[in-house]
């Protein structure tokens, strides 16, 4: 292994442990590796926005020697508009245009998603035979059957959460909070995974305690 | 910094040295020793249950350490674990197994480092079943340092296999596409061509000069998709733009975070399978047969699972506890 190599995985090693003592306490090990950490990732992104966009997108094909496209100067244009937003409030209304483009194009990709993927196509996978299929099946349609009308009953706010219409909101609760607990289960597993991937590195890569 | 503080950093500097240079490299726990520590720190929960019911609560840093050693010993430990697989993992690994030699597989890796640890092992089983059954493999990438992590993934099958590299051509049986800004609009403008959002490849090869992608003009020239995503823009975006819009198959391996995110899509029948956080990859790993990291790593997080729900029953006995004082006085 080169002197390099070696040389950043210390470096990286050190930097895990400046973030990891923060478990400890606030220290100062953790706020030097945190705001090395901002500004690296910080001027990484800048640096790649820079070469894909700028460079690539715009530079190389407005200034195509063979064939100049005009398209990229429209994008230009509208991001130089941002700007104007910096250079005072005469001109600051400018900067309106270019985010009404970007709201409207956004807006308008979005709905079609959302209505189609997520709201049509779910429904009707959602409106289907109860007792067909294995005990299992059934169990689980009754289930997505009772947790999508429960579900539906509780952010219904019109009529008062009360008798049998509020006790199926707090079925409806129920159901919410299983799925929170699942989500929330998730992210604990997520978080583990993330500790495990540094662990690997120090016991692994700088240790060498593991094959 | 306190003299304690101090104490406790030249510790850990002589526990680098000594782990360093004088444990045995690699270090392994016989089977006998795996289960005296498991004893051991099980005896410890008891202690620490009697301690809370005594009203002598432990300090939220003595969680983190059975955190910490519940994620590290099982490194070292000699012992094997059931990894059950799921019909979810199952779906997506007979999708890809129904592939043909040559078919083509658009492979979108939208994830970074930091959810390497969940989404790599899968990406390298995933590598390395393709290569090994000739299926085509085009990379591209939504994140700017997802195509890099193909390529750790590329590395890893020939590493694995180092046959593979003479078999194994880039620009025939694979080719990486690189990154290309623009979210979801570049899953929308693929759904009519490619050339269109990929001119050149990784290496500014031109398009038209890589035989992989000869008769590549968009979805519909393609035999499935697998979508590695870490979040936005990931697999909620191609199932939105280029399966309910384009009719690509496709299944995914989501980080833990994202998938219950995911799963209704699964159940709509939109995606085809899903490979859900460390368990999804350790279960991939044992279907495609080329176990890794995602199976030794799945030993540790199982552990520490264990360690969260005794802490969240020794919580409650605190609470208990407690609300058991408030009452009598």
């Amino acid at each position: 292994m080169s002197w390099e190599q070696t040389f950043g995985i210390w470096l990286a090693a050190a930097f895990t442990l400046g973030i990891v003592s923060f478990l400890y306490r606030d220290n100062i090990f953790y706020k030097v590796c945190e705001a090395i950490f901002v500004g690296s990732s910080a001027g990484y992104w800048f640096v790649t926005y820079f070469w894909d966009n700028l460079y690539r997108k715009f530079y190389l094909q407005a200034f195509d020697p063979v064939s100049p496209h005009i398209a990229p100067w429209v994008g230009f244009i509208l991001g130089v508009l941002m700007l104007t937003r910096l250079f005072g409030a005469k001109i600051a209304w400018l900067s309106r245009w270019p985010l009404a483009f970007i709201i409207g194009a956004t807006a308008g990709v979005y709905m079609m998603f959302y209505f189609v993927s997520n709201a049509m196509l779910q429904i009707g996978a959602s409106i289907k035979p109860v007792f067909v299929g294995s005990f299992g099946d059934i169990v689980s349609n009754v289930l997505i059957a009772a947790g999508t009308f429960c579900g539906l009953v509780y952010f219904f706010f019109s009529k008062e959460h009360k008798g049998v219409f509020g006790g199926a909101a707090r079925v409806g609760i129920w159901f919410l909070m299983v799925t929170f607990g699942a989500s929330f289960g998730y992210t604990v597993m997520s978080r583990m995974s993330l500790m495990l991937g540094r662990l690997d590195f120090l016991f692994g890569d700088w240790l060498r305690l593991i094959s | 910094m306190r003299t304690r503080e101090i104490i406790a950093f030249f510790a850990l500097i002589a526990l680098i040295l000594l782990a360093k240079y004088v444990l045995p490299h690699p270090m392994q726990f016989s089977p006998t020793l795996s289960l005296i520590i498991i004893i051991l720190l099980s005896l410890t929960f008891i202690i620490i249950g009697v301690l809370t019911l005594q009203g002598k609560f432990v300090e939220r840093r003595i969680v983190f350490i059975y955190v910490g050693a519940a994620l590290t010993l099982p490194f070292f430990m000699q012992i094997e674990l059931e990894v059950p697989i799921s019909p979810e993992v199952q779906s997506a690994y007979d999708q890809i197994e129904s592939l043909n030699p040559g078919s083509k597989i658009l492979a979108a890796f939208d994830y970074d480092p930091p959810s390497a640890p969940e989404l790599q092992p899968m990406a390298d089983a995933f590598m390395k079943y393709c290569f090994h059954k000739g299926i085509k493999v085009i990379i591209m990438g939504l994140w700017p340092q997802g195509p890099q992590q193909a390529g750790q993934s590329v590395e890893a099958a020939f590493e694995d296999d180092p046959a593979l590299r003479d078999k194994i051509r880039y620009g025939v049986d694979y080719v990486n596409l690189g990154f290309q800004s623009g979210n979801e609009f570049v899953i929308l403008r693929m759904g009519e061509s490619f050339k269109a959002m990929f001119p050149a490849d990784i290496y500014g090869t031109p398009y038209d000069s890589i035989p992989i992608l000869r008769n590549v003009k968009n979805y519909s020239n393609i035999d499935y998709c697998m979508n590695f995503s870490a979040g936005k823009p990931g697999t909620q975006e191609w199932v939105q733009g280029a399966v309910d819009r384009f009719g690509l198959k496709l299944s995914a391996g989501n980080t833990a975070v994202q998938a219950p995110m995911i799963y209704p899509y699964l159940q709509a029948g939109q995606l085809d399978g899903l490979m859900g956080g460390m368990a999804g990859a350790a279960e991939f790993e044992k279907l495609t047969g080329y176990k890794d990291k995602a199976t030794t790593f799945i030993k540790s997080q199982s552990f520490a699972h264990i360690v969260v729900i005794v802490f969240i029953i020794i919580g409650n006995m605190a609470f208990l506890r407690g609300k058991t004082e408030r009452k009598v006085k």
